[in-house]
């Protein structure tokens, strides 16, 4: 592991024969081809498919690296530290841990995100969608030379509702008219509003809006948003199909609600990867990720997840000093 | 080939999954059902199916009328299953009526005095804004199920045993 801040950042220019360009943070070196992206490191080097890098990168980019750990695969991946960023090879793989084949840096949050964003914008062809479901229409193909760019899909803000989504001044409620038709998949999903009756004077408070159908009509996949806020507590709703593209390793308690269909977690021990438990829910189902595991999710059909988080940046820091549990609630 | 059907699951029609423990204590994960805890729940139990520190979600039968809660800060209200009418208030002296710092909704002993906000009817997948420093009453013609995103509170249950899955279950 190097302690010290890594400054070297370089993009270098488009390859003749593939017309991508290649990238170097620290000593990690990017390079990716028609199928494949490769990643190196001083003690070793590692290869994976495209379609599941891009999608990968596509969240580490929209999450700003997110809550913890984002595990690629079990070799490669970040872990958030909330302003510095660790990159990792092999470090949470007990083979490339046990031969001293892994490898660590430590870069400063922004400048990696500056560097990751212009690899999603490059890396990203023409139609092709790293948010999107290998299986919908729009989705797109990773494969192939470099062609075009396809920058609407990939620069998508991530929702942040300040207060609750639909408010006056908040978040906007998805509407046909505004560019949000329903996923072929929430086709049966009622679109019908609450009935809001206010009184004069209160009609910025008196507030509702139809989360199913705002949800139907999410054009991305494991992307939660904030759609409403209690201080710290945030509801993170999100539309899931196919696989969730990172391991995701908790830095806190993380709980899930799912709302429509089924979802199958994986869930690893976080350090060393090894399984610990399958889970299976369906609607209605309630279930917390303890903050010392990976999990990943498979959802066969789009399905509703509400994602509830503790956004406090404390928490990592009780975890560690056992001020916070690790496990949410003891019975 | 066929459409695809979204299921929602309801009070009288839920199959939980379930935690299949492979090297691991099953309770680590606090696995519940929100329509199996409020098909065991009196109406409006305010039962706790999510902590996370001082936060937590709770499940509430809907059924009949509520008593009026009033609570400091916002609350959301999501409305699971069924149809829920929502009564807002603004009191007179909201904060004679709960501390302004206090956290989680109270219920109150009598109908609060003050202006008539407004009214919201709520069906499955409906979320409103419980706002802070208003009362609410809740009012269900049929048992109905609503998840709220709060804080814990004096009116919140907790009794994880009786809801959470104990022991490892593959799901069926």
């Amino acid at each position: 592991m190097t302690e010290a801040l890594q400054t070297h950042y370089k993009i270098n220019p488009a390859s003749n024969e593939t017309g991508y360009k290649s990238y170097e943070a620290g000593s990690f070196k990017f390079t990716r081809d028609e199928y494949f992206v490769s990643i190196v490191w001083p003690k070793g080097a590692h290869t994976m498919a495209a379609d599941g890098f891009m999608r990968a990168m596509m969240r580490t980019v929209a999450w700003g690296f997110f809550y913890g750990t984002l595990s690629y695969d079990p070799v490669f991946g970040t872990t958030n530290h909330y302003g510095i960023v660790d990159m990792f090879a092999g470090t949470y793989h007990p083979v490339f841990k046990e031969n001293g084949r892994d490898h660590l840096e430590k870069f400063k949050a922004e400048d990696l995100l500056e560097l990751f964003r212009d690899l999603v914008d490059d890396w990203t062809n023409e139609g092709y969608d790293p948010f999107a479901a290998p299986g919908e229409d729009d989705a797109g193909q990773p494969w192939g030379r470099k062609n075009g760019n396809n920058a609407d899909a990939v620069t998508r803000i991530r929702v942040t509702a300040n207060r609750m989504v639909g408010l006056p001044g908040d978040a906007e409620i998805r509407t046909d008219a505004n560019g949000f038709p329903q996923n072929r998949m929430f086709a049966d999903v009622s679109s019908d509003q609450p009935l809001v009756e206010a009184e004069p004077g209160f009609e910025d408070e008196v507030a509702a809006f139809n989360l199913y159908d705002y949800l139907s009509r999410s054009d991305v996949t494991w992307n939660p948003s904030v759609c409403s806020v209690v201080k710290e507590s945030l509801f993170c709703p999100t539309s899931e199909e196919f696989i969730l593209p990172v391991e995701h390793g908790n830095d806190r308690c993380e709980w899930f609600v799912q709302l429509s269909d089924e979802i199958t977690w994986e869930v690893k021990d976080k350090n060393t990867g090894k399984p610990r438990s399958r889970i299976v829910m369906r609607a209605g189902d309630v279930a917390c990720m303890p903050a010392d595991i990976r999990h990943q999710g498979y959802s066969p059909k789009r399905s509703m997840l509400l994602v509830w988080e503790n956004a406090s940046p404390r928490i990592p820091d009780m975890i560690q000093s056992g001020e916070a549990p690790v496990v949410a609630v003891q019975f | 080939m066929s459409e695809y059907k979204t299921v929602f699951g309801g009070l009288n029609d839920f199959t939980p999954g379930g935690v299949d423990a492979i090297d691991d204590n099953p309770k680590n994960y606090v696995f519940s059902n929100v329509f199996d805890v409020a098909s065991r729940s009196a109406p409006y139990e305010r039962v706790a199916v999510g902590k996370n520190l001082e936060y937590v979600i709770e499940v509430l039968r809907a059924e009949g009328q509520s008593p009026w809660y009033a609570c400091a800060h916002d609350e959301f209200a999501l409305c699971m299953d069924g149809e829920v009418e929502i009564h807002l208030v603004k009191p007179d002296d909201a904060d004679v009526l709960v501390d302004p710092d206090s956290e989680g909704a109270v219920v109150l002993d009598e109908v609060p005095d003050g202006r008539k906000m407004g009214r919201i009817v709520l069906r499955r997948g409906h979320q409103a804004l419980l706002p802070g420093g208003a009362a609410y009453r809740f009012e269900a013609g049929a048992p109905a199920v609503i998840l709220t995103q709060t804080i814990q509170g004096p009116a919140t249950v907790e009794r994880w045993a009786e809801i959470c899955q104990s022991e490892s279950r593959p799901a069926a």
